[in-house]
């Protein structure tokens, strides 16, 4: 009874949406106070039925309803609490009911906490938003029923992806789905401006805190999958350039260069249609890399047509969506003027360079990961490309990012004076450049460039912006919170640069046999194995091993690296046990049974593989503080008599 | 740039991004048709990557050195994949022809691939399985089924993306192994 309930608050909700994205955008257009007013409303009741659907959902993963095929086909009775919860998103059509969900809160966000925004700009947004949803509700409920019913009933289901039983994992799509749904804001407000024609600098200023704080949420979901994959996979490694991967990375670089490009046209005006691109650019890369990693496209190119309904029904929304809106910028960009005028030598260059650059790396990575397609729709043949494409393009790219990290921040709007910035840098530049260079050889007597490349970049970026600080303060006493959000932010991205040089050039790893009472060293560190012992996890049998790791005679830690079976599967899951610290993670993963208690281990020495995550969660945390600012709050009023104002004179 | 470009733009560049964006539906609605065909790969020619694996259905892992000393078919393929079982049965003669076939079982569920094989037979001397496709990433593969012919030094010789029963790829392969076995005797 309850998962009909939850398919009929589906149905419910797909009738409130469409009233949501049509009712007042002709009331936009005719100027009708009660058709514009039903928006909020309409937001409201389709969050509330969507919500409804989803805890039916919920529910049924909690009482072990397996006449739900979606429950059955993920869940089984002996699955922990955390992980039924969880698993409402494990799989495709729950994903899709929480996409549906997070979207109608950001709408429901949208309408409440931007009470202050003109009404008929209000009405279109969340039009607009609606719309989208539209798109989601049909796609559940014309191709993806998580409701669906099987009969006979399953005494038990099958178990979730012994993969994704991690908590990182559990909060991770959630996250990214915040990220993902969080760029609808602003490609919303971008579309409704378009269809108002009247793109000036306000519809950045409204939409810049929205950008920034979705952005965060993606930052933060990306880390935790990384984080996840780390310590899940048993590999070590922290990216792996899968498709999947790049398919959230991609609009990551697109919002990156999107939170720029509207400082540029909040502060002065300028790059406005660009902007406008770049909002429906990081949307539909959302949409784009979410979709086709559920339509298992990239997973393997050769089963996109295996679900040909699915395949289609995304490339026809996939069409509406983007297409819609480019014709849209297309007819509608031409009234856009841009006010600002600036020299060669400004903040605002250094900006679009910043966008260039993103952009560039976003196109790298579409390439990388689409390339198997193009080629192969081109009828050019098939080839595949792999890591080692990735990790070139990205070298190329990150050189000019970095430099101009530390010179852009520093540059003044409009105009700026070469020979200051050049006095200011120019010491900052030789100095990391050189001790960069040095501290490798200090570190182990070898004289090498690329890790010292590396450093100074990292040195560069963590002195120029803490010198940007410094001036700041010396100069105004007084420190926004948008700034320190910036502040923090770019330091992030120091401290993950040192990160990544120092773990790929320093890191240690080794295969090895122990046997119990025998020991491996790696990097000064000695690893004793103890010895195995049976382990009863709730739905998981382990053989657990010991080892105690001893540096100079002095114990350091204990390791429990286990080797899971779980219930309803044959695999066994390896579950690193990892040692952690600031400076060094110790890692130890189970390899297989050797006879007579010997074990293969993998063991690995991780220096500074922390700062990568402790990176992204700076500039996760910049982000948040940057919305904080007190300019968002505290001038709203100001802000709407200053529209108002516009409006009377158009 | 030391003045914004007034209003009076060239009018076709408000279309490039919808231009591009209608040439990446093209693509991928061609995409949705086509089938795999055979390819170069940017791997032939160079030293097989090296991994580790569990094997399917017996204790043990095998490595990249396992695969040297003997001229290796190394299929990769996934009881999900429709095209494998098409190509099953060509996978079953060049096996019992006396050529070493490795099976690389491809982001599949152990029972799943085990209730293939007892459903169609099993042509593998052994089975490696990557359950998260982590080492077909250093491998170029992009999806199943996809086959590399390995010489005894280890060295990937010629590569089937698709089902190596396709007669075109199939003449590709032999030829390819032919040469393989008239350089090594």
């Amino acid at each position: 009874m309850i998962p009909e309930l939850g398919h009929f608050a589906l149905i419910v909700a797909f009738a409130i949406t469409i009233v949501l994205s049509i009712v007042p955008l002709i009331g936009a257009a005719k100027n009708d106070a009660a058709m514009i007013a039903l928006a909020r409303p309409a937001a409201l009741a389709q969050l509330l039925f969507i919500s409804l659907s989803y805890a039916a959902l919920t529910h049924a993963f909690i009482v072990h309803d397996f006449s739900v095929l979606y429950v059955s086909q993920h869940s089984n009775l002996v699955q922990p609490l955390l992980y039924r919860v969880s698993g409402v998103w494990g799989s495709h059509e729950g994903s899709l009911l929480l996409w549906a969900l997070i979207l109608s809160l950001w709408t429901t966000a949208v309408a409440v906490y931007s009470r202050s925004l003109p009404d008929v700009l209000m009405a279109r947004v969340l039009a607009v938003m609606g719309m989208i949803s539209i798109g989601f509700l049909s796609f559940m409920l014309w191709t993806s029923n998580p409701f669906e019913r099987i009969f006979p009933v399953p005494a038990d289901g099958n178990a979730l992806n012994p993969l994704l039983q991690d908590p990182g994992l559990a909060i991770h799509p959630p996250m990214l789905y915040m990220g993902y749904v969080g760029f609808s804001v602003a490609f919303a407000f971008a579309v409704a401006a378009l269809l108002g024609g009247k793109l000036d600098a306000t519809w950045a200023r409204w939409s810049r805190p929205w950008t920034t704080i979705a952005w965060s949420f993606l930052t933060f979901g990306i880390a935790l999958g990384s984080w996840w994959a780390y310590n899940e996979l048993g590999w070590g490694g922290w990216w792996f350039w899968d498709p999947v991967e790049n398919a959230s990375f991609m609009p990551w670089l697109v919002g990156t260069a999107l939170i720029h490009s509207l400082a540029s046209t909040e502060k002065r005006g300028v790059f406005k249609s660009w902007t406008v691109l770049l909002a429906i650019m990081a949307f539909s890369m959302s949409l784009l890399g979410a979709f086709i990693v559920r339509s298992g496209v990239l997973v393997s190119v050769h089963a996109f047509a295996t679900d040909p309904a699915r395949g289609v029904f995304i490339l026809v929304f996939l069409c509406i969506v983007v297409g819609g809106s480019l014709a849209l910028f297309a007819w509608r960009s031409a009234t856009v003027t841009s006010s600002g005028r600036f020299s060669w030598f400004s903040r605002e260059t250094a900006l679009l360079l910043n966008n260039i650059i993103f952009l560039t790396a976003a196109v790298a990575v579409f390439v990388g990961t689409m390339y198997p397609l193009l080629v192969d729709s081109l009828g050019l043949g098939k080839i595949s490309v792999g890591r080692p494409y990735f990790d070139t393009m990205f070298a190329l790219v990150a050189i000019p990012l970095i430099i101009l990290l530390g010179i852009g921040p520093a540059l003044r709007w409009k105009r700026d004076d070469a020979q200051r910035i050049k006095t200011s840098r120019q010491v900052l530049f030789i100095a990391s450049l050189a001790i960069g260079i040095v501290l490798p050889f200090i570190i182990d007597g070898v004289l090498n460039i690329k890790t010292g490349l590396g450093l100074a970049g990292a040195l560069w970026i963590a002195m120029t912006t803490l010198n940007s600080l410094y001036q700041r303060i010396r100069m105004s006493k007084r420190l926004p919170l948008a700034f320190s959000g910036m502040i923090i932010a770019h330091l992030g991205m120091s401290m993950f640069v040192a990160g990544v040089t120092i773990v790929m050039t320093y890191h240690q790893e080794k295969d090895v046999r122990l046997e119990p009472g025998s020991s491996y060293e790696l990097s000064g560190y000695d690893f004793k194995f103890i010895g195995i012992r049976k382990v009863t996890g709730p739905n998981y049998l382990a053989d657990e091993g010991h080892l105690v790791i001893s540096r100079d005679g002095e114990k350091v830690a204990d390791l429990y690296p286990q080797k899971r079976i779980y219930q309803g599967q044959s695999n066994a899951m390896t579950e690193a046990s990892i040692d952690v610290g600031l400076f060094r993670d110790l890692y130890a993963a189970m390899g297989e049974p050797l006879g007579k208690d010997a074990w293969s281990m993998r063991l690995y020495y991780k220096p500074w593989i922390r700062w990568i995550w402790l990176g992204t969660l700076f500039m996760t945390f910049g982000g948040i503080l940057a919305v904080c600012d007190r300019r968002y709050r505290q001038s709203v009023v100001q802000r709407v008599k200053g529209l108002n104002e516009q409006v009377a004179t158009n | 740039m030391t003045e914004t470009t007034p209003n009076k733009p060239f009018v076709l560049k408000r279309f490039i991004p919808l231009i591009i964006f209608a040439l990446l539906v093209v693509m991928l609605a061609v995409g949705l048709t086509l089938n795999p065909r055979l390819v170069p790969s940017p791997f032939i020619g160079k030293p097989v990557p090296e991994f580790e694996l569990p094997l399917l259905n017996q204790a043990g892992t095998f490595t990249h050195e396992d695969l040297k000393g003997r001229v290796t078919l190394l299929n990769v393929w996934a009881s999900w994949c429709f095209a494998c079982r098409q190509e099953h049965e060509m996978i079953t003669q060049l096996s019992r022809s006396g050529l070493r076939v490795v099976g690389f079982n491809y982001k599949d569920k152990a029972e799943d691939a085990i209730s293939w094989l007892s459903q169609l037979g099993d042509p593998y001397e052994v089975i490696v399985q990557d359950l998260d496709g982590r080492v077909a990433i250093d491998w170029g593969v992009y999806g199943a089924p996809e086959t590399f012919l390995i010489d005894k030094q280890g060295i990937i010789r010629h590569k089937v993306i698709g089902p190596v029963s396709d007669p075109k790829k199939l003449k590709a392969l032999m030829e390819a192994l032919e040469q393989l076995q008239s350089m090594e005797s």
